[in-house]
């Protein structure tokens, strides 16, 4: 038996790394653990959107897309068990969706030069490509974030927020603490009180925290969450009879599954979000056509158009975006990472190449640039309206603070240069 | 018929008190460290260096700890997830404030920090005992990964709260950072479980092992024959968060090299070396190995199974995965409470009378 067992064993790891051809771009994906209800719509639209590429155009210059799935049920380690798995393979590029992982990945990716792409989250610094020359964070970071909120209260305000109490309810981890520079910044700029308020993963428990908000009375609550945390918070906000439109999420705190099971209170939550809501584009005729209606979707199709799922699919088509244009550049259909990298400095979704590819005003123009991996870091608001279980864009596109945000990157790369001996690179 | 005692002369009292006493064992044992040391660091890759080896070797690292403390000395913790914080963090500061010393010199010297926090949540069990030193060391768990969530000097005032390991080289040879090869991780990590299981294996069955386990079977009973509680418990205090220490160290900077707190070294981390060591075998250094090796590998194992093997969708293969795992886990314990170490000696009993068992 012990033989046999350990045959058993070795053939189980051997058949971790199959040889692929075509453009691999592998899904680390979490639809387990406490992440997964948030985690699974996101790798749904991610898949779907290839599978749309791959159906309707025979892939991305007549490249075929394989997008192999690693589950990593939010976990660092396994998250690098995955990369590890997969990298080997082919890989081009890497979303692990998950700011933990990403930190982990930052210096891996650059030794073994895969290009990591983090659209909303990761480290925020990784937006100056002359230190972080594999890591793209296009089209806003965390730190956009926080400076569009603050801008949309000022907007609010008639432009004063002096005196004001804001306060920041943060998932008490790496993702969570990132904006904390920026709104101490802005805070000191724009003279409002900043309160911070961790809450410990996974937060399904914050009586206390909104104890001290019903104390404190603040004007009004950012928060940055993510998975369960978002509901509970939400809910204790109702509870507490804190006015909904004057709580404000980051845009990993505005999906369906966070403001749906507090029902009709959660009416007026506001959240930032830097693409389209709803299934009013182009895109989705031919999602239906193409993906839905052959029964190719991911998981049977049942979170297309939603709020996560945009999202997945948004990051898929800039990345499909830049393998077309490393493609042009490279003049060969079957590009490298290096290439991909390349693709990506010059990478310009415009609104008509927005429009071309059937979704129409969904996101920021995206122009990036070897010293600039981050775009404009342009969001804007969007609003639960709970008697039509729908988000509501209500602000246009708008520009973050970056006399704020650019010194505080500067420092922030600087600090990882030194630390890590990297020279950064001449733009 | 081959494995036995007969015709295997010792003929001193050293030869009698080897570890291995029987030849078949002995050669076993050198033929795995030959393996381990000489053929594995040539053929071995970044996929299972990262996926397995390094892992079960840390995990063995923090096992070996624990049971020392729970297994041989039969004071129950739940902090051993604090504790590695604790070598972590120890090892970070100790690697970005004096990078020019030797990142071996860092990693015991957070072992050694780890053993003087140890010691002090270690106190309470001079009076407490059972279930409510559980509850103790659980404090001790939450409070230090409170404490360095909270202060920002362990983390170096960085804007995330997270800690990123620096390269740091032995003979040239990187063995922190993202540029370290796989054998170099591998062997690193393999030069720190042997040499602590070997200095476990003799503290266990010398003197001070001795005093642990007289504690752990009944306390009143080994004041009276001359064991001093305050020592004995301690020491295993300190000897446990020691090893537990240099596994924290050794998690965060060779096999991470970007750590978390709350993530990496939270209160799943406890319970996963808890469950090694009772699905290993308390009071063993194999069954340490074995627990650890179980709790890596198969998930692993299943997961390649399942996904690679089979092509299933990774969430349902995810969950069937913890079906699994958490299927054998009872099975194992209601099969052989005493755990793998028992059911491998168990086995070895029976070989030894084989093929004539009466």
């Amino acid at each position: 038996m012990k033989p046999k067992l350990t045959a058993l064993v070795v053939a189980g790891m051997m058949a971790a790394a199959p040889a692929m051809a075509d453009l691999v771009v592998p899904n680390m994906s979490y639809r387990t653990g406490a992440y997964g209800a948030n985690g699974t719509q996101y790798a749904d639209g991610f898949n779907d959107y290839f599978t749309l590429l791959n159906e309707r155009d025979g892939g991305i210059g007549g490249e075929k897309i394989q997008v192999p799935e690693c589950e990593t049920a939010y976990n660092t380690e396994k998250g690098v068990e995955c990369y590890e798995a997969t990298k080997d393979t082919g890989a081009l590029i890497y979303n692990p969706l998950s700011t933990g992982i990403t930190y982990q990945l930052i210096p891996k990716v650059a030794v073994d030069k895969k290009v990591l792409y983090t659209p909303g989250y990761g480290r925020t610094s990784g937006k100056n490509g002359k230190v972080f020359e594999w890591v793209f964070n296009a089209p806003a970071n965390y730190w956009d974030g926080a400076s569009v909120a603050i801008k949309y209260l000022l907007d609010e305000n008639g432009g004063d927020l002096s005196g004001k109490k804001i306060a920041l309810v943060y998932h008490n981890s790496a993702y969570g603490k990132e904006p904390i520079r920026t709104l101490q910044g802005l805070a000191e700029k724009h003279g409002f009180s900043l309160s911070e308020i961790p809450i410990d993963a996974p937060g399904q428990e914050q009586k206390s925290q909104w104890l001290q908000i019903r104390r404190d009375r603040p004007d009004y609550v950012i928060m940055y969450g993510w998975g369960v945390m978002n509901q509970a918070a939400i809910q204790e906000a109702a509870n507490i009879r804190f006015p909904m439109e004057n709580f404000i999420g980051i845009w990993w705190s505005g999906s369906e599954v966070d403001v749906m099971p507090v029902g009709a209170k959660a009416d007026g939550y506001k959240a930032l979000t830097f693409h389209g809501v709803g299934k009013d584009y182009p895109v989705y005729d031919e999602l239906q056509e193409y993906v839905i209606d052959p029964g190719k979707a991911s998981q049977g199709g049942e979170h297309v158009g939603s709020v996560l799922y945009s999202r997945g699919m948004y990051a898929a088509l800039v990345i499909s975006e830049a393998i077309r244009k490393a493609q042009e550049l490279a003049g060969v259909s079957e590009i490298t990472p290096e290439q991909l990298r390349d693709g990506f400095e010059q990478l310009d979704i415009t609104p008509e190449r927005l429009e071309e590819l059937g979704l129409p005003d969904f996101g920021p123009e995206i122009k990036l640039s070897c010293d600039n991996h981050g775009g404009s870091g342009m969001a804007r608001m969007q609003q639960w309206d709970a008697e039509a279980k729908a988000w509501n864009l209500i602000s246009e596109f708008t520009e973050p603070d970056q006399e704020i945000i650019a010194p505080l990157i500067a420092e922030d790369s600087e600090a990882y240069a030194k630390e890590a001996g990297i020279t950064p690179r001449d733009c | 018929m081959l494995y036995r005692e007969a015709g295997d002369f010792k003929t001193s009292y050293r030869d009698d008190g080897q570890t291995f006493p029987i030849r078949l064992d002995r050669w076993a044992y050198y033929a795995a460290l030959a393996v381990a040391f000489l053929i594995v660091p040539f053929i071995i890759n970044d996929y299972w260096a990262n996926a397995v080896f390094v892992p079960f070797l840390i995990y063995a690292i923090a096992a070996l700890g624990l049971n020392i403390l729970t297994g041989y000395a039969g004071q129950v913790s739940l902090g051993t997830g604090g504790f590695m914080a604790v070598g972590a963090y120890a090892v970070y500061k100790l690697m970005t404030s004096f990078p020019e010393i030797n990142i071996v010199i860092h990693i015991l010297l957070a072992g050694g920090i780890t053993a003087i926090v140890g010691m002090l949540f270690g106190l309470p069990s001079l009076r407490i005992k059972g279930f409510y030193l559980a509850v103790a060391t659980l404090a001790a768990q939450f409070f230090l990964v409170w404490l360095f969530n909270k202060v920002p000097w362990f983390y170096n005032y960085s804007a995330s709260g997270q800690i990123n390991a620096p390269e740091r080289t032995i003979l040239g040879f990187a063995v922190t950072g993202p540029a370290t090869s796989a054998p170099a991780k591998y062997l690193i990590c393999l030069v720190f479980a042997f040499a602590l299981a070997w200095v476990a294996r003799n503290l266990t069955r010398g003197m001070s092992g001795r005093k642990w386990m007289a504690i752990r079977d009944m306390d009143i009973a080994a004041e009276i024959i001359g064991v001093n509680p305050l020592t004995a418990k301690l020491s295993a205090f300190a000897v446990s968060s020691f090893f537990v220490g240099i596994a924290g160290a050794l998690l965060f900077s060779v096999y991470l090299g970007a750590a978390e707190v709350g993530e990496a070294f939270g209160i799943n981390k406890s319970f996963l070396v808890l469950f090694m060591i009772i699905i290993g075998g308390l009071g063993s250094i194999f069954g340490s190995f074995a627990g650890a090796a179980f709790m890596v590998l198969l998930p692993v194992l299943l997961k390649n199974l399942l996904v690679g093997g089979l092509g299933w969708p990774t969430d349902l293969a995810a969950h069937i995965e913890l079906m699994i795992v958490g299927a054998l886990i009872v099975f194992f314990l209601i099969a052989e409470p005493h755990g793998l170490a028992r059911l491998w000696a168990l086995t070895k009993e029976k070989l030894r009378l084989w093929p004539f068992p009466h």
